[in-house]
């Protein structure tokens, strides 16, 4: 006879609440994590009022609030434990020096929202929360007071904005493209003069050596003619630049201490406590948009992270077109053609364990593989005229690529492996009975019936790739980088380009930034950026699988 | 796409077909040594390895005519099957002693071309493997390995396999669907379109109707009897029933080596060896 206790364990119902336990604590681990990083990273974009704290010491402080908490381990009398104290962002670097300021609870002499405060978003020295005194041209005042600064700023910043734009665009697009030119020029006439002196001395028939002193002679005119399309352009430039520095704002902040900025440094000039929640949520999205769309300012801690969401992006596919063939025509080998034995079980094995090694490893193995030995002969078959500055020899997004493509292809092997196993025998003698040869059986048969194999391989590359950063960072991955790798000026690809990448930009910011507590929302938007890449592309991967599986329903994968 | 209605070659009523089956079974009373040999199997070993599967066997096969390996399993029909479109080079360590001819020529001499020999040499198998493809794909797949492009041709082709399945009607109008959707009887008559669309001279059928149901296996067994009027086909069955039925020739084998051979007939009603008496009344096996 069971004892009732017997019984109830045998009938496995302990076992079902652990394997449901384990399934819960997964799926709140996931979305706790998720959701912490949404709250934090969303709440960013939300411009919440901007609030005067009046102390007892008759102080005024104006920001907006950052955040609460009760006073830990007090040890000195200005911080009484168990109090609650308040963190606010007051902003306004440049007169103050911080960013965030601690007002005790007990310190708090009233708080209010002031509807005539502005909070300035500007190119430099992160945002100003003041109000305006007087807006001047050059010497001569423009308005004065508050109401009416602030009216006379608002078509201002739009002028300014649009100068902006548009020295930018001369800066980089038109300069740049000069100085590229010249930089061509340059380059051909150093190959030129390194092929002169490299050719045999004296026996050598004048003629070619004519040619070529022609063609540098060429090439030094229109490097003349470029450098005069420079002066142009500079001058250009110096006009808009003084037109741009024109005019300015004097803002005066809580306590009564001003502070003359150029209306250019505005971005946009809100006033938070005035708006509605239409117009916040408005505001809301085009900061999401800016976030997405923009470059980085201020030491990466405030502006977009569209740089390093292109260069993950771009990085991952660089990796997947090389580790798939990669990956698969080994699986393909190891599977279909070499004898099954001894070696092959090690070489599995040491695959398996390839997967094992530390990230970090596989950078310094790019470095001295990819960098130096093969990005360095490179240099110097190719691009001898650029030395000592060196083209592949140095990171670039080719080389981080295929660090991480080397760093995933045994994820691929196995995957693969597993596609090519289940496909069936029969399908392969069906083929075979029919007159085809195993590499007519391979292609037409074998390899699209484990598609949806190998598919599953890359989708895990994918994530791995995506989130690596510490190989990266020995491999081409910068801080800020001047140009994407892809842009519109011959060749198009730039493969030899440092990049940026969204895992590096989360240390980058987090960890190494000057300002860590005003660039710490900007880390919770990258890793949620991070995150939603890596979700896009493994769904695309995802989709093409079911497409595959539809496509060939009924088969066993 | 071959979508043209099919005008030719209806599959004729059931009471013709059995005429047309009784017409082969007297001819095949009547077959002699002076009827053209296809293949020649001459004392042919061969081992897996170390293991040996099949001990000197010497079988004439003739042309146009069913031939039926039956016998308990394990006692190497697939594997002769299988020798004679050379689908066994695929095992490691397999290897084969004797001379075994197609038209007189040694279909293991050094100058075979082996896709060659297998496209002359077609198989359908035990279970039904059509490609995760269109059944149009399916039965185009052959043809267009050996270098068939032309569209029109191609369609022709499709055509002309599904009829000699007897599978175009059913599956005329759908030719672009999954082979998945097919019954299983249907996905093998598939298997055997797929071998005819590249023109075999033999046909090798691996127990082509052990996972099918009897309507299915009828159905199929009816196919047997209209292929052998322009192929040679060697099928390996469990069923002693089905050999009696479609097979002109029968050889029993046992453990490795060929007991009997000889006229269906004969073999079915006066076994000349006990072992052969014994298994097909049912005693061992």
């Amino acid at each position: 006879m069971r004892s009732p206790f017997t019984t109830f364990l045998a009938s496995g119902n302990v076992f079902i609440w652990g394997c449901a336990a384990s399934v819960s604590i997964s799926l709140l681990m996931v979305f706790g994590l998720l959701l912490l990083i949404i709250v934090n990273g969303l709440g960013y974009f939300w411009t919440s009022g901007i609030v005067e704290l009046t102390l007892k010491d008759g102080q005024h402080v104006m920001g907006q609030l950052a955040g609460r908490e009760v006073i830990p381990h007090s040890v000195t009398p200005d911080r009484p434990e168990g109090k609650g104290r308040l963190r606010v962002k007051i902003g306004n670097r440049d007169v103050y020096g911080l960013d965030f300021k601690w007002v005790n609870d007990d310190q708090i002499v009233s708080q209010t929202y002031p509807t005539d405060t502005a909070l300035l978003e500007r190119r430099e020295w992160g945002n100003m929360y003041a109000r305006v005194k007087a807006v001047y041209k050059g010497e001569e005042l423009q308005a004065e007071g508050n109401e009416a600064g602030w009216i006379a700023l608002g078509p201002l910043i739009g002028i300014t904005n649009a100068l902006h734009q548009q020295i930018t665009r001369i800066e980089t697009i038109e300069i740049g493209s000069i100085n590229s030119d010249i930089e061509q020029a340059r380059l051909k006439t150093r190959a030129l003069e390194m092929r002169h002196s490299l050719s045999p001395g004296p026996g050598d028939s004048p003629a070619p050596e004519m040619k070529e002193t022609g063609q540098i002679q060429n090439l030094k005119a229109q490097i003349a003619a470029a450098e005069v399309r420079y002066q142009e352009k500079t001058l250009e430039l110096d006009a808009l630049r003084a037109q741009f520095d024109e005019y300015s704002v004097v803002m005066v902040d809580a306590n009564g201490r001003e502070k003359q900025i150029p209306v250019g440094q505005i971005i946009r000039a809100l006033r938070p406590n005035e708006m509605s929640l239409l117009h916040k949520s408005w505001i809301y999205l085009t900061n999401v948009w800016s976030v997405l769309t923009t470059e980085p300012r201020e030491a990466n801690t405030e502006g977009g992270i569209f740089p390093a969401i292109f260069g993950t992006v771009m990085m991952v596919i660089i990796m997947s077109l090389a580790v798939v063939p990669f990956g698969v025509l080994a699986a393909l080998y190891l599977r279909e053609y070499a004898k099954q034995g001894m070696l092959v079980r090690l070489v599995r094995i040491a695959v398996n364990n390839l997967a094992g090694v530390p990230s970090i490893v596989f950078g310094v193995f790019g470095l001295g593989f990819f960098i130096y030995a093969i990005g360095g002969t490179l240099d110097t078959l190719f691009f001898p005229e650029r030395l000592p500055t060196p083209t592949f020899g140095t990171g670039g997004i080719l080389w981080a690529s295929l660090t991480l493509a080397l760093l995933t292809v045994p994820v691929v092997i196995v995957a693969t492996e597993e596609g090519l196993s289940a496909v069936p025998r029969e399908f392969r003698e069906g083929s075979l009975a029919l007159g085809a040869t195993k590499l007519e059986t391979m292609l037409k048969v074998v390899i699209p019936s484990a598609l949806p194999g190998i598919l599953t391989g890359l989708i895990l590359a994918m994530a791995r790739a995506a989130g690596e950063v510490a190989p990266l960072m020995l491999t081409g991955v910068v801080k800020l980088a001047p140009s994407l790798p892809l842009d519109s000026s011959w060749p198009f690809f730039h493969l030899d380009r440092k990049f940026m990448h969204l895992g590096f930009h989360i240390y980058d910011v987090g960890f190494q930034s000057p300002n860590v507590e005003a660039a710490k929302p900007m880390v919770y938007i990258t890793t949620l950026v991070l995150i939603t890449v890596v979700v896009l592309l493994n769904l695309t991967a995802i989709v093409l699988r079911n497409h595959l599986r539809k496509k060939y329903a009924g088969s066993v994968l | 796409m071959a979508s043209s209605p099919p005008v030719t070659q209806q599959p004729p009523p059931p009471s013709l077909r059995f005429n047309v089956q009784d017409r082969h079974r007297q001819l095949s009373d009547n077959d002699s040594n002076t009827q053209a040999v296809k293949l020649t199997l001459n004392q042919v070993n061969f081992f897996y390895g170390n293991r040996q599967a099949l001990f000197k066997i010497n079988i004439e096969i003739i042309k146009n005519r069913v031939t039926s390996f039956i016998g308990p399993s394990g006692c190497g029909k697939s594997t002769l099957l299988r020798c004679l479109n050379r689908l066994n080079d695929l095992i490691e360590g397999a290897r084969l002693e004797g001379t075994l001819l197609l038209d007189g020529v040694d279909i293991y001499g050094p100058d075979v071309d082996i896709t060659d020999l297998r496209k002359r040499v077609g198989m359908v198998f035990q279970k039904s493997n059509p490609f995760p493809k269109s059944i149009y794909e399916i039965v185009a797949y052959g043809p267009r390995l050996h270098g068939t492009r032309n569209r029109g041709q191609l369609d022709q082709i499709v055509e002309e396999g599904l009829k000699g399945a007897g599978l175009w009607d059913e599956v005329k109008d759908r030719l672009q669907a999954s082979a998945f959707g097919l019954s299983g009887g249907q996905q093998q008559r598939l298997c055997i379109a797929r071998a005819l669309a590249v023109k075999p001279d033999v046909l090798l059928m691996d127990e082509p109707c052990s996972a099918l149901d009897p309507v299915a296996t009828a159905k199929i067994e009816e196919l047997l009897f209209s292929l052998k009027q322009d192929l040679t086909v060697v099928t390996v069955t469990h069923n002693m029933q089905q050999a009696a039925r479609v097979s002109d020739w029968t050889a029993f084998m046992y453990l490795g080596e060929l007991v009997e051979f000889g006229l269906t007939k004969q073999l079915f009603t006066t076994p000349s060896k006990k072992q052969t008496e014994d298994y097909i009344t049912g005693r061992f096996g």
